[in-house]
């Protein structure tokens, strides 16, 4: 469904993201994980188009998208969300949602009623008539995938709409992010909430320094010795290795 | 639904006012209310709708009032024939300098220096170019008759700028129950997040200053005719860019009837403080400093926003 190949970006000195290549299959959740500061925004914002790469192609849907504006991309179907999340803070949350919805529909009547439909779905239609600055910050990530659900896209990017959120928020969120997949969007997903991952995701790509190091279903990742080193620092594997032998 | 019958009820309220007074006094303040009202419309707009702060909004309402001064003047125009022309020149203007600082994606304070940059150079330009008359300015002749854009008693004009007002709030009201409209409030709110929803950006912005350009051109041409005079200090001075941004900020950006509300306080204030100290001329202009200090410190969201919070 979506295919990243060799893509690179530096900025100044720092290589941020370095040839990597990863194809997202349709119809799966999948996930992109990696310690801080390894290039998964900078890898998201790549593919939405908010970056060009210095070289590489992204494709979607076997449509070449590199040079494309992020407008013009989230209208071919692939939408996405943001790591530090910006409501339209003077909006309703009814109104934040429409914005999304006005993609395909033009009218006002219809767009808002798309938008509550979207905040059934997301759990949010008790606050549609809340300003978005008066929300807390595990309502703000929803509201951040509901707008994003709203423009009816095929894949959906999320940068980390776990993170900040406690257990038991997160385990409210984990079946909406279900439902989005069982409604028939591919989910790419962003995650430092490794319970998460390997709660929902099939495949998993390991990113660090810019280069992907890994990539398989979730179990294998966990036990991968690079992974575990670029989690922990070099000689982590090894060690634990011989600890576990002790 | 409610907003449309109070656009209605207020159109209906001022047509009436010739009717109440024959005072030249009374009349000449309203009129003046509902321009300063038009410039304001114009800038909340692009400013209040599309947050794009612009300091320069003479530039526009220049080119309205130079366009139809020089149509009628040099050429023979008729003043209402002007009017479309110097509305599209109002709008080309607009997109010139919207593609130009949006295509490099200035904001906030950059895109207001940039605004005051152009409305300078066309002051200068006005300043020294014959066809616009240079410093001298541009005449219209006086030749009343409504056919013609000039009329006899005051209330002719009070009709026409009112047309414009109303016409400024139903594209208020039409920003804040449409797409367009959504679309470009989510502009103001975070570009980011609105080409993350498919918005362009750029499209939208550049429309808003065009729009915004247009309008601010209408409140030109209505000038030249109530004044029958314009020169590059009047068109393109920072009297007007500010005149334009003050009743909006003090009535409410952003919303339908901020601009209208704002113009009426400033109007009254500065008829009051006239009154008062009329030993001191440009004291109204203190008084507007003043309370635009005090409604940035106290009420950020303007008068309107303290209706609305009063609400539950």
């Amino acid at each position: 469904m979506l295919q990243a190949l060799n893509l690179s970006k530096r900025f100044g000195g720092l290589a941020a993201v370095q040839d990597v290549s990863l194809a997202v299959p349709g119809g799966a959740i999948t996930a992109l994980i990696g310690p801080n500061g390894a290039g998964k925004t900078t890898l998201f914002n790549l593919i939405s188009g908010f970056i060009r790469p210095d070289s590489g192609t992204v494709r979607f849907e076997g449509r070449d998208t590199t040079a494309l504006a992020p407008h013009a991309i989230c209208r071919l179907g692939m939408a996405r969300t943001f790591q530090i999340v910006q409501p339209f803070a003077a909006q309703t949350v009814r109104e934040n949602i429409a914005v999304g919805a006005h993609l395909h529909h033009r009218g006002r009547r219809e767009a808002i009623a798309a938008a509550e439909h979207v905040a059934r779905r997301v759990g949010l239609h008790a606050q549609l008539d809340k300003p978005a600055a008066s929300l807390t910050i595990a309502a703000r990530k929803r509201l951040e995938l509901a707008r994003a659900l709203a423009t009816g896209p095929r894949l959906l990017l999320l940068d980390e709409v776990l993170a900040g959120l406690n257990p038991q928020e997160i385990n409210e969120v984990l079946p909406v992010v279900r439902g989005i997949r069982d409604g028939g969007v591919t989910v790419l997903m962003i995650e430092h909430v490794m319970q998460a991952v390997m709660n929902l995701c099939e495949h998993v790509w390991v990113l660090s320094n810019g280069r992907l190091i890994a990539q398989g279903a979730p179990r294998e990742i966990a036990a991968h010795p690079q992974v575990i080193e670029a989690y922990l620092g070099h000689g982590t594997a090894e060690r634990l290795l011989k600890a576990a032998h002790a | 639904m409610r907003q449309l019958a109070a656009i209605a009820a207020f159109a209906v309220a001022v047509a009436l006012l010739p009717a109440v007074t024959s005072s030249g006094v009374v009349l000449n303040m309203a009129i003046m209310t509902l321009y300063a009202a038009l410039l304001g419309q114009a800038w909340n707009l692009l400013a209040g709708f599309g947050g794009q702060f612009s300091f320069g909004h003479a530039v526009f309402f220049g080119t309205g009032a130079y366009a139809a001064a020089v149509l009628q003047a040099r050429f023979g125009w008729n003043a209402w024939a002007a009017l479309p022309a110097a509305l599209a020149l109002g709008a080309a203007v607009g997109g010139f300098i919207g593609t130009l600082s949006f295509r490099y994606g200035l904001r906030g304070s950059y895109f207001a220096l940039v605004t005051l940059a152009f409305a300078e150079v066309f002051r200068i330009l006005a300043n020294n170019v014959q066809f616009t008359g240079a410093g001298v300015g541009l005449m219209i002749r006086l030749e009343p008759g409504a056919a013609r854009f000039q009329f006899a008693d005051k209330a002719g004009y009070l009709y026409v700028i009112l047309a414009f007002v109303v016409l400024g709030l139903l594209i208020s009201w039409w920003l804040k129950h449409s797409r367009y409209g959504a679309w470009l409030q989510a502009v103001r709110d975070s570009e980011d997040s609105a080409a993350a929803l498919g918005v362009n950006v750029f499209a939208v912005k550049l429309q808003a200053i065009m729009l915004s350009g247009a309008l601010t051109a209408a409140a030109g041409v209505f000038y030249v005719q109530y004044f029958q005079y314009i020169d590059p200090s009047l068109a393109y001075g920072p009297a007007v860019s500010v005149e334009a941004l003050l009743g909006p900020i003090i009535g409410g950006l952003g919303t339908v009837w901020g601009p209208i509300l704002g113009a009426t306080v400033l109007h009254l204030l500065g008829e009051a403080t006239r009154g008062l100290v009329p030993s001191l001329p440009g004291i109204n202009l203190i008084a507007y400093g003043v309370l635009l200090v005090l409604m940035i410190m106290y009420l950020p969201r303007g008068i309107i926003g303290l209706v609305k919070c009063s609400r539950p």
